[in-house]
Protein backbone atom coordinates (compact mmCIF):
# COMPACT_ATOMS: atom_id res chain seq x y z
CA UNK A 1 0.00 0.00 0.00
CA UNK A 2 1.13 3.22 -0.71
CA UNK A 3 3.30 5.51 1.96
CA UNK A 4 4.23 7.98 -0.70
CA UNK A 5 5.31 11.63 1.05
CA UNK A 6 3.61 14.83 0.67
CA UNK A 7 4.52 18.28 2.29
CA UNK A 8 3.44 18.02 6.07
CA UNK A 9 0.22 20.33 5.87
CA UNK A 10 -1.88 18.31 3.21
CA UNK A 11 -0.50 14.97 5.47
CA UNK A 12 2.79 14.03 4.28
CA UNK A 13 2.68 10.15 3.94
CA UNK A 14 4.38 7.26 5.26
CA UNK A 15 6.91 6.37 7.71
CA UNK A 16 9.61 6.52 5.79
CA UNK A 17 12.43 8.33 7.79
CA UNK A 18 14.78 10.64 4.78
CA UNK A 19 16.90 13.91 5.60
CA UNK A 20 14.10 15.87 4.02
CA UNK A 21 11.29 14.08 6.25
CA UNK A 22 13.40 14.89 9.18
CA UNK A 23 13.65 18.63 8.07
CA UNK A 24 10.07 18.69 7.33
CA UNK A 25 9.41 17.31 10.94
CA UNK A 26 11.35 19.81 12.10
CA UNK A 27 10.01 23.02 10.69
CA UNK A 28 6.50 21.62 11.67
CA UNK A 29 7.48 20.96 15.27
CA UNK A 30 8.71 24.79 15.07
CA UNK A 31 5.57 26.39 13.88
CA UNK A 32 3.30 23.84 15.97
CA UNK A 33 5.05 25.08 19.15
CA UNK A 34 5.18 29.06 17.81
CA UNK A 35 1.59 28.75 17.82
CA UNK A 36 0.21 26.94 14.59
CA UNK A 37 -1.29 23.82 16.19
CA UNK A 38 -3.48 22.63 14.12
CA UNK A 39 -0.21 21.46 11.92
CA UNK A 40 0.26 18.81 14.73
CA UNK A 41 -2.78 16.59 13.02
CA UNK A 42 0.20 16.46 10.15
CA UNK A 43 2.78 15.50 12.36
CA UNK A 44 1.62 12.80 13.96
CA UNK A 45 -0.79 11.24 10.95
CA UNK A 46 2.53 9.00 9.62
CA UNK A 47 3.04 8.11 12.99
CA UNK A 48 -1.18 6.71 14.13
CA UNK A 49 -0.82 3.47 12.44
CA UNK A 50 2.68 2.17 14.28
CA UNK A 51 1.53 3.66 17.32
CA UNK A 52 -1.80 2.08 17.35
CA UNK A 53 -0.02 -1.45 16.02
CA UNK A 54 2.95 -1.28 18.89
CA UNK A 55 -0.01 -1.03 21.83
CA UNK A 56 -2.21 -3.52 20.14
CA UNK A 57 0.43 -5.83 20.66
CA UNK A 58 1.74 -4.92 24.30
CA UNK A 59 -2.15 -5.37 25.19
CA UNK A 60 -3.91 -7.22 23.01
CA UNK A 61 -7.40 -5.33 22.87
CA UNK A 62 -8.18 -2.93 19.98
CA UNK A 63 -10.59 -0.93 22.39
CA UNK A 64 -7.30 -0.39 25.17
CA UNK A 65 -4.72 0.05 22.15
CA UNK A 66 -7.47 2.73 20.21
CA UNK A 67 -7.01 4.81 23.50
CA UNK A 68 -3.78 4.29 24.13
CA UNK A 69 -3.16 5.61 21.08
CA UNK A 70 -5.01 8.54 22.14
CA UNK A 71 -3.65 9.24 25.04
CA UNK A 72 -0.23 8.62 22.99
CA UNK A 73 -0.94 11.13 20.69
CA UNK A 74 -2.22 13.70 23.23
CA UNK A 75 1.12 13.04 25.42
CA UNK A 76 3.51 13.29 22.36
CA UNK A 77 1.35 16.92 21.82
CA UNK A 78 1.85 18.00 25.57
CA UNK A 79 5.54 17.06 25.67
CA UNK A 80 6.51 18.25 21.66
CA UNK A 81 8.37 21.28 23.60
CA UNK A 82 10.86 18.18 24.85
CA UNK A 83 11.67 16.77 21.67
CA UNK A 84 15.53 17.46 21.19
CA UNK A 85 15.86 15.94 17.77
CA UNK A 86 18.80 13.90 18.83
CA UNK A 87 16.50 10.66 17.67
CA UNK A 88 13.86 10.84 14.84
CA UNK A 89 10.48 12.23 15.81
CA UNK A 90 8.77 8.60 14.88
CA UNK A 91 10.99 7.24 17.28
CA UNK A 92 10.76 9.63 20.09
CA UNK A 93 6.93 9.11 19.39
CA UNK A 94 7.16 5.56 19.56
CA UNK A 95 9.25 5.84 22.67
CA UNK A 96 5.82 7.29 24.50
CA UNK A 97 3.47 4.61 22.91
CA UNK A 98 5.53 2.27 24.35
CA UNK A 99 5.20 4.00 27.90
CA UNK A 100 2.15 4.52 27.86
CA UNK A 101 1.52 0.67 26.95
CA UNK A 102 3.94 -0.55 29.85
CA UNK A 103 2.11 2.05 32.65
CA UNK A 104 -1.56 0.53 31.69
CA UNK A 105 0.10 -2.81 31.51
CA UNK A 106 1.06 -2.14 34.99
CA UNK A 107 -2.13 -0.77 36.40
CA UNK A 108 -3.51 -4.13 35.40
CA UNK A 109 -0.74 -6.30 36.94
CA UNK A 110 0.37 -7.77 34.31
CA UNK A 111 3.91 -9.62 34.57
CA UNK A 112 4.30 -9.20 31.01
CA UNK A 113 6.85 -7.43 29.64
CA UNK A 114 9.40 -7.81 32.66
CA UNK A 115 9.92 -10.67 34.42
CA UNK A 116 8.77 -13.07 31.73
CA UNK A 117 10.56 -11.16 29.02
CA UNK A 118 13.82 -11.69 31.35
CA UNK A 119 12.88 -15.47 31.47
CA UNK A 120 12.04 -15.83 28.15
CA UNK A 121 15.48 -14.08 26.91
CA UNK A 122 17.26 -16.11 30.03
CA UNK A 123 16.21 -19.39 28.84
CA UNK A 124 17.05 -19.12 25.43
CA UNK A 125 14.41 -21.63 23.68
CA UNK A 126 14.35 -23.98 20.63
CA UNK A 127 14.23 -21.43 18.06
CA UNK A 128 14.97 -23.87 15.15
CA UNK A 129 13.02 -23.76 12.33
CA UNK A 130 10.09 -25.83 10.62
CA UNK A 131 11.68 -28.66 8.98
CA UNK A 132 10.71 -28.51 5.10
CA UNK A 133 12.04 -29.93 2.18
CA UNK A 134 10.32 -27.74 -0.36
CA UNK A 135 7.99 -24.31 -0.41
CA UNK A 136 5.42 -23.32 -2.43
CA UNK A 137 4.96 -19.44 -1.85
CA UNK A 138 2.11 -17.34 -0.33
CA UNK A 139 1.83 -14.77 -2.86
CA UNK A 140 0.88 -11.12 -0.82
CA UNK A 141 -2.79 -11.62 -2.98
CA UNK A 142 -3.87 -14.25 -0.96
CA UNK A 143 -4.10 -11.88 1.87
CA UNK A 144 -7.23 -10.99 0.43
CA UNK A 145 -8.42 -13.51 2.13
CA UNK A 146 -9.60 -12.44 5.88
CA UNK A 147 -8.67 -16.17 7.12
CA UNK A 148 -4.68 -16.20 6.03
CA UNK A 149 -4.29 -11.85 7.67
CA UNK A 150 -6.19 -13.55 11.11
CA UNK A 151 -3.54 -16.31 11.23
CA UNK A 152 -0.86 -14.41 10.91
CA UNK A 153 -2.31 -11.98 13.71
CA UNK A 154 -2.32 -15.35 15.84
CA UNK A 155 1.32 -16.25 14.88
CA UNK A 156 2.53 -12.75 16.08
CA UNK A 157 0.19 -12.64 19.07
CA UNK A 158 1.59 -15.96 20.59
CA UNK A 159 4.98 -14.79 20.02
CA UNK A 160 6.58 -13.76 23.98
CA UNK A 161 6.51 -10.02 24.07
CA UNK A 162 10.05 -9.19 23.45
CA UNK A 163 10.22 -10.95 20.31
CA UNK A 164 6.66 -9.46 19.21
CA UNK A 165 8.06 -6.28 19.77
CA UNK A 166 11.17 -6.61 17.96
CA UNK A 167 8.48 -8.30 14.87
CA UNK A 168 6.41 -4.64 14.86
CA UNK A 169 9.09 -1.91 14.60
CA UNK A 170 11.14 -4.13 12.25
CA UNK A 171 9.36 -6.19 9.59
CA UNK A 172 5.78 -4.37 10.34
CA UNK A 173 6.96 -0.83 10.79
CA UNK A 174 9.98 -1.57 9.05
CA UNK A 175 11.77 0.47 11.54
CA UNK A 176 15.89 1.01 10.53
CA UNK A 177 17.40 -1.77 13.64
CA UNK A 178 18.91 1.84 15.08
CA UNK A 179 15.53 3.49 15.34
CA UNK A 180 13.73 0.02 16.61
CA UNK A 181 16.50 -0.78 19.18
CA UNK A 182 16.17 3.19 20.63
CA UNK A 183 12.38 2.66 21.13
CA UNK A 184 12.99 -0.50 23.19
CA UNK A 185 16.27 0.54 25.00
CA UNK A 186 18.02 -2.26 23.56
CA UNK A 187 21.09 -2.39 21.43
CA UNK A 188 21.07 -3.55 17.99
CA UNK A 189 23.01 -6.64 18.47
CA UNK A 190 19.98 -7.65 20.76
CA UNK A 191 17.63 -6.72 18.65
CA UNK A 192 19.07 -8.38 16.20
CA UNK A 193 19.18 -11.45 17.97
CA UNK A 194 15.83 -11.57 19.03
CA UNK A 195 14.44 -10.54 15.23
CA UNK A 196 16.42 -14.04 14.22
CA UNK A 197 14.53 -15.70 17.01
CA UNK A 198 11.02 -13.97 16.46
CA UNK A 199 11.50 -14.99 12.58
CA UNK A 200 12.45 -18.49 13.56
CA UNK A 201 9.31 -19.29 15.84
CA UNK A 202 7.34 -17.23 13.49
CA UNK A 203 8.63 -19.83 10.59
CA UNK A 204 8.05 -22.70 13.11
CA UNK A 205 4.56 -21.88 13.93
CA UNK A 206 3.09 -20.82 10.13
CA UNK A 207 4.70 -23.16 7.87
CA UNK A 208 2.80 -25.56 8.65
CA UNK A 209 -0.70 -23.59 8.25
CA UNK A 210 -0.12 -21.45 5.71
CA UNK A 211 -0.05 -24.51 2.65
CA UNK A 212 -3.82 -24.05 2.04
CA UNK A 213 -2.84 -20.60 1.18
CA UNK A 214 0.07 -21.29 -1.48
CA UNK A 215 -0.13 -20.33 -5.34
CA UNK A 216 -1.69 -23.32 -6.97
CA UNK A 217 1.66 -24.94 -9.05
CA UNK A 218 1.72 -23.64 -12.50
CA UNK A 219 0.40 -25.33 -15.48
CA UNK A 220 3.85 -25.33 -16.96
CA UNK A 221 4.57 -27.75 -14.45
CA UNK A 222 2.26 -30.53 -16.09
CA UNK A 223 3.40 -34.08 -15.96
CA UNK A 224 3.33 -35.64 -19.56
CA UNK A 225 -0.48 -37.53 -19.31
CA UNK A 226 -0.29 -38.01 -15.61
CA UNK A 227 -1.66 -35.51 -14.26
CA UNK A 228 0.02 -32.56 -11.68
CA UNK A 229 3.69 -32.52 -10.85
CA UNK A 230 3.99 -32.82 -7.22
CA UNK B 1 35.18 -23.09 3.72
CA UNK B 2 32.05 -25.68 4.33
CA UNK B 3 28.79 -24.96 6.36
CA UNK B 4 26.44 -27.34 8.13
CA UNK B 5 22.89 -26.28 7.83
CA UNK B 6 22.12 -25.70 12.04
CA UNK B 7 25.26 -23.01 11.19
CA UNK B 8 23.27 -21.84 8.43
CA UNK B 9 19.84 -21.53 10.35
CA UNK B 10 21.90 -18.99 12.25
CA UNK B 11 22.15 -16.89 9.76
CA UNK B 12 19.07 -17.43 8.24
CA UNK B 13 17.38 -13.69 9.33
CA UNK B 14 20.94 -11.70 9.01
CA UNK B 15 21.17 -13.35 5.03
CA UNK B 16 17.42 -12.05 4.50
CA UNK B 17 18.18 -8.71 5.74
CA UNK B 18 21.36 -8.50 3.80
CA UNK B 19 23.52 -8.27 6.71
CA UNK B 20 25.74 -11.26 6.21
CA UNK B 21 29.21 -10.36 5.56
CA UNK B 22 30.32 -11.37 1.75
CA UNK B 23 32.68 -14.29 2.61
CA UNK B 24 29.64 -16.04 4.57
CA UNK B 25 27.28 -15.10 2.31
CA UNK B 26 28.92 -16.80 -0.88
CA UNK B 27 29.24 -20.22 1.98
CA UNK B 28 25.81 -19.84 2.40
CA UNK B 29 24.92 -19.52 -0.98
CA UNK B 30 27.08 -22.92 -2.28
CA UNK B 31 25.11 -24.71 0.97
CA UNK B 32 21.72 -23.63 -0.53
CA UNK B 33 22.45 -24.70 -4.20
CA UNK B 34 22.48 -28.58 -2.51
CA UNK B 35 20.73 -27.97 0.61
CA UNK B 36 17.09 -28.23 -0.12
CA UNK B 37 15.79 -28.05 3.56
CA UNK B 38 18.02 -24.59 4.32
CA UNK B 39 16.27 -23.31 0.92
CA UNK B 40 12.86 -24.31 2.28
CA UNK B 41 13.95 -22.84 5.16
CA UNK B 42 15.07 -19.48 3.98
CA UNK B 43 12.11 -19.46 1.63
CA UNK B 44 9.30 -20.07 4.11
CA UNK B 45 11.19 -17.61 6.52
CA UNK B 46 11.65 -14.79 3.91
CA UNK B 47 7.43 -15.50 2.57
CA UNK B 48 6.40 -14.88 6.53
CA UNK B 49 8.82 -11.38 6.87
CA UNK B 50 7.11 -10.23 3.68
CA UNK B 51 3.34 -11.18 4.49
CA UNK B 52 3.92 -9.94 8.06
CA UNK B 53 4.92 -6.59 6.98
CA UNK B 54 1.98 -6.29 4.65
CA UNK B 55 -0.68 -3.37 6.09
CA UNK B 56 -3.72 -5.89 5.33
CA UNK B 57 -2.77 -7.33 8.87
CA UNK B 58 -3.14 -5.16 10.68
CA UNK B 59 -5.50 -2.85 9.35
CA UNK B 60 -7.01 0.56 11.60
CA UNK B 61 -10.31 -0.15 13.13
CA UNK B 62 -12.44 1.56 11.35
CA UNK B 63 -13.22 5.34 12.34
CA UNK B 64 -9.49 5.29 14.28
CA UNK B 65 -8.37 7.88 12.48
CA UNK B 66 -11.54 10.21 12.92
CA UNK B 67 -11.71 9.02 16.64
CA UNK B 68 -7.97 10.05 16.83
CA UNK B 69 -8.52 13.33 15.50
CA UNK B 70 -11.25 14.58 17.08
CA UNK B 71 -10.19 13.88 20.45
CA UNK B 72 -6.62 15.99 19.60
CA UNK B 73 -8.65 18.61 18.36
CA UNK B 74 -10.65 18.45 21.39
CA UNK B 75 -6.94 18.93 23.58
CA UNK B 76 -5.24 21.22 20.92
CA UNK B 77 -8.33 23.51 22.20
CA UNK B 78 -8.06 23.67 25.68
CA UNK B 79 -4.23 24.96 24.43
CA UNK B 80 -1.88 22.44 25.76
CA UNK B 81 0.69 25.28 27.10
Amino acid sequence: MGRAGKSFEEGYGGPVTTPARTEQEAECIRRILAGEKHLFHALIRPSERAIYVMLLGMLGSEAEAEDAAQETAIKVFLNLKNFRGDSQFRTWVLSIARNEGLGRLRKIGSRKEDSLDAEAEDQGGDFTPAFLTSWREVPAEALERKELAGILREAIAKLPDIYRNVVILRDIEEMEGKEAAAVLGITEGALKVRLHRARALLQRWLAPRLEGFAARPAAAKRKGFFGWKR
Amino acid sequence: MRIDCRHVWQYISAYIDGEVEAVLRATIDRHLETCEICSAVLDSTRNVVVLVADDRVFELPAGFSSRLHERLERELALGGD
